[in-house]
C-alpha cells in the first residue's frame, strides 16, 4: 500500500493553498505577536493582587489553549485519515504533534513560573496544570509510537487510532484529576486566581491568543508542505530502487 | 523609567524567563519546520532536476 | 461453546502453560510494595497513608508487563490473520485476549491486594472496598491495554512503548480505584468511586475493543 502520488491526488492543489495562505499567516502573527507583546509588557497595569506577575499569564493561558487546540487538531486529522483514507490526514496529523506538544511544554513552564511567586512553589499539582501534563503524555506517546515503525504509513495509521483513542480519553482525564484535585485540595492553596477579566488584562490575553492561532497556522502549514515534500521524496527514491 | 519596567514589580525573575522560555520554543519550531521544508525542496529540486 | 470461549480457552491454556505470567504479574506488585516499604520506611502510621495509592500503581505497572506479548505471538506466526478472516469478528477477538490477559494477571493481583494491603499497614476496614474497586478496575487495565498492545504490533521496542501509551490512558481508573479505597479507609462515602469506577469499565468494555479491532486491523494489513 505504497502511497502513491495519484491517490494523493490533492496536496498538488493543497501545496498551492498552503502557499498562498502561508505568508498572510505569517505576516499576521508577526503583527499579532508585535501588538501582544506590547500590550501584554507594556500597555497593560499590573494586576491589583498578583502585580506583574499576571502577565505571564499572557502566554500560559494562550498557550494552553493551543496545547489543546493542536490535540484537537490531530484528532481530527486522524478521523479523517482513518475514515476517508486520507494520506494527507496523516502528514497534517504528524505535523500539528510537535507543535502542540511545544505549546504543551511552555503552558506548563510558564505555569510553573507563575506558580512560584503565587504559591511559593514551581509545581503545584493544581487540576489545570497536571491535565496539561497529562495532555504532554499523551503527545509524546503519539509522537513515539509513530516514529516507532519501519514503514511510515503502518507508523501512521497506528498514530492516528492512538490519536482518537486519546482524545476521548481527555475529558475524562480533565474530570478525573478535577476530582482527584476536589478531594486531596485543602480549598485554600489552590484558588488558581482567576483574575476578574477586566478589559486592560482581557485585550493582550486575546490579542497573545490570536497571536499564537496565526502561528500554529503558520507551523502548521509549514511542516505539512514540509511534510509531502518528504513523502514525494519517499516514493522517488522507491521508484528509483525499483527503476 | 526602563528600570522600574525591567524589574517587573519585584517580579523580573519570573515574568522574564517566562517570556524567554516562550519566545525559546517558538523559535526552535520556527526554525525547525523552516529548514525541514528548506531541505526538502532543495533534495527535491535536486533529484528532479537530475531526472530531467 | 462459542469460538469465543474456544478462543478464550485456548489462550488460557497458553498462558497457563506457561504459569509463570501469573505469578510474574503478583510478584513484581509484591517487589513494588516492599521497595516502597524500603523507601519510605517501616512506621505504620506513613505506610498506611499511602497503602492504597501503593498498592494500585503497584497492580497498574504489574498488569503492564505481559501485554506487549498480547497479540505478539499470533501476530508473528500468523495465526492472527487467521483469527481476522476467522468467524469471530476481530473487536471479539481483543475482547478475548483482553480476558485472558484479565484472568493472567488481573485476578492474582486482586487476589493479592489484600495482602500487599496488609503489608503496607492498610487498616483492615478498606480491605472489602479495595477488593470491590480491583474487581472493577483491574479489567480496565486489560482492555486499555489490549489496544496498546494491538498498537505496537510490530513497532520497535514494542513492550516499552506499550506501557508509555497505556498509562496515562489508565489514570482516571487509578484516581477513582485510590478514591475509593482512600474513602473507606476514613469513613466517608466509597459508593461515588466506585460507581465512576464501574462507569469506566462499562465506557472501557464497550470501546476498547473496537479500538484494539481497528489497531489489529492495521496490524493485519
Amino acid at each position: 500500500m505504497t502511497g502513491s502520488l495519484h491517490r494523493f491526488a490533492n496536496p498538488a492543489r493543497f501545496q498551492r493553498l498552503a502557499r498562498a495562505v502561508l505568508p498572510w499567516c505569517a505576516g499576521g502573527a508577526a503583527v499579532a505577536f508585535a501588538l501582544g507583546l506590547y500590550l501584554a509588557l507594556v500597555a497593560s497595569p499590573p494586576d491589583y493582587q498578583q502585580g506583574d506577575t499576571v502577565r505571564i499569564m499572557y502566554v500560559h493561558v494562550p498557550a494552553a489553549w493551543m496545547a489543546l487546540g493542536g490535540y484537537t487538531t490531530m484528532a481530527l486529522a486522524s478521523a479523517v485519515a482513518l475514515i476517508w483514507r486520507h494520506r494527507l490526514g496523516d502528514l497534517i496529523a504528524q505535523s500539528a504533534a510537535p507543535i502542540g506538544a511545544g505549546f504543551t511544554i511552555i503552558a506548563l513552564v510558564t505555569g510553573m513560573l507563575w506558580g512560584q511567586p503565587m504559591w511559593g512553589t514551581f509545581w503545584v499539582w493544581d487540576a489545570r496544570l497536571t491535565s496539561v501534563l497529562v495532555l504532554l503524555f499523551l503527545y509524546l506517546g503519539y509522537i513515539a509510537l509513530v516514529h516507532a515503525f519501519d514503514d511510515p504509513e503502518r507508523g501512521a495509521r497506528a498514530g492516528a487510532i492512538l490519536a482518537l483513542v486519546g482524545w476521548i480519553n481527555v475529558p475524562i482525564v480533565k474530570f478525573s484529576v478535577d476530582w482527584w484535585n476536589t478531594l486531596h485540595q485543602p480549598a485554600s492553596i489552590s484558588r488558581f486566581a482567576k483574575p476578574a477579566i477586566h478589559p486592560s488584562i482581557l485585550t493582550p490575553l486575546l490579542v497573545m491568543a490570536a497571536a499564537f492561532m496565526l502561528l500554529f497556522a503558520t507551523l502548521l502549514l509549514l511542516r505539512v508542505r514540509a511534510a509531502i515534500v518528504e513523502h514525494r521524496l519517499r516514493t522517488l527514491a522507491m521508484a528509483r530502487a525499483r527503476g | 523609567m526602563m528600570k522600574e519596567f525591567l524589574e517587573m514589580g519585584g517580579y523580573a525573575a519570573f515574568v522574564w524567563p517566562a517570556y524567554g522560555a516562550t519566545l525559546f520554543v517558538l523559535a526552535l519550531l520556527i526554525v525547525d519546520s523552516v529548514r525541514r521544508l528548506k531541505r526538502g525542496q532543495d533534495e527535491l529540486a535536486r533529484l528532479e532536476g537530475s531526472e530531467e | 461453546m462459542t469460538p469465543f470461549l474456544v478462543l478464550i480457552r485456548r489462550d488460557l491454556a497458553l498462558s497457563l502453560r506457561q504459569a509463570a505470567d501469573a505469578l510474574v504479574a503478583v510478584m513484581f506488585a509484591v517487589l513494588v510494595v516492599v521497595l516502597f516499604a524500603f523507601g519510605v520506611g517501616p512506621e505504620a502510621n506513613v505506610l498506611s497513608r499511602i497503602s492504597a495509592g501503593v498498592v494500585w500503581v503497584a497492580a497498574l505497572l504489574a498488569a503492564m508487563l505481559s501485554l506487549d506479548r498480547l497479540f505478539q505471538a499470533d501476530h508473528d506466526d500468523g495465526s492472527l490473520e487467521q483469527l481476522a478472516l476467522g468467524p469471530l469478528p476481530l473487536w471479539s477477538v481483543a475482547l478475548a485476549k483482553a480476558t485472558a490477559h484479565w484472568l493472567v494477571t488481573g485476578v492474582p493481583l486482586i487476589v493479592a491486594a489484600p495482602v500487599l494491603a496488609l503489608m503496607l499497614a492498610m487498616p483492615p476496614d478498606g480491605l472489602a472496598t479495595l477488593l470491590a474497586a480491583m474487581i472493577l478496575g483491574t479489567p480496565c487495565f486489560s482492555l486499555l491495554g489490549a489496544i496498546g498492545a494491538a498498537l505496537v504490533l510490530g513497532a520497535r521496542r514494542g513492550g516499552v512503548l506499550v506501557a508509555f501509551l497505556v498509562l496515562p490512558l489508565a489514570i482516571p481508573v487509578l484516581i477513582f480505584g485510590t478514591a475509593a479505597t482512600e474513602a473507606a479507609l476514613t469513613g466517608l462515602e466509597a459508593a461515588p468511586h466506585l460507581m465512576l469506577l464501574g462507569a469506566c469499565l462499562l465506557a472501557t468494555l464497550a470501546l476498547a475493543p473496537a479500538a484494539a479491532a481497528a489497531a489489529l486491523r492495521q496490524a493485519v494489513g
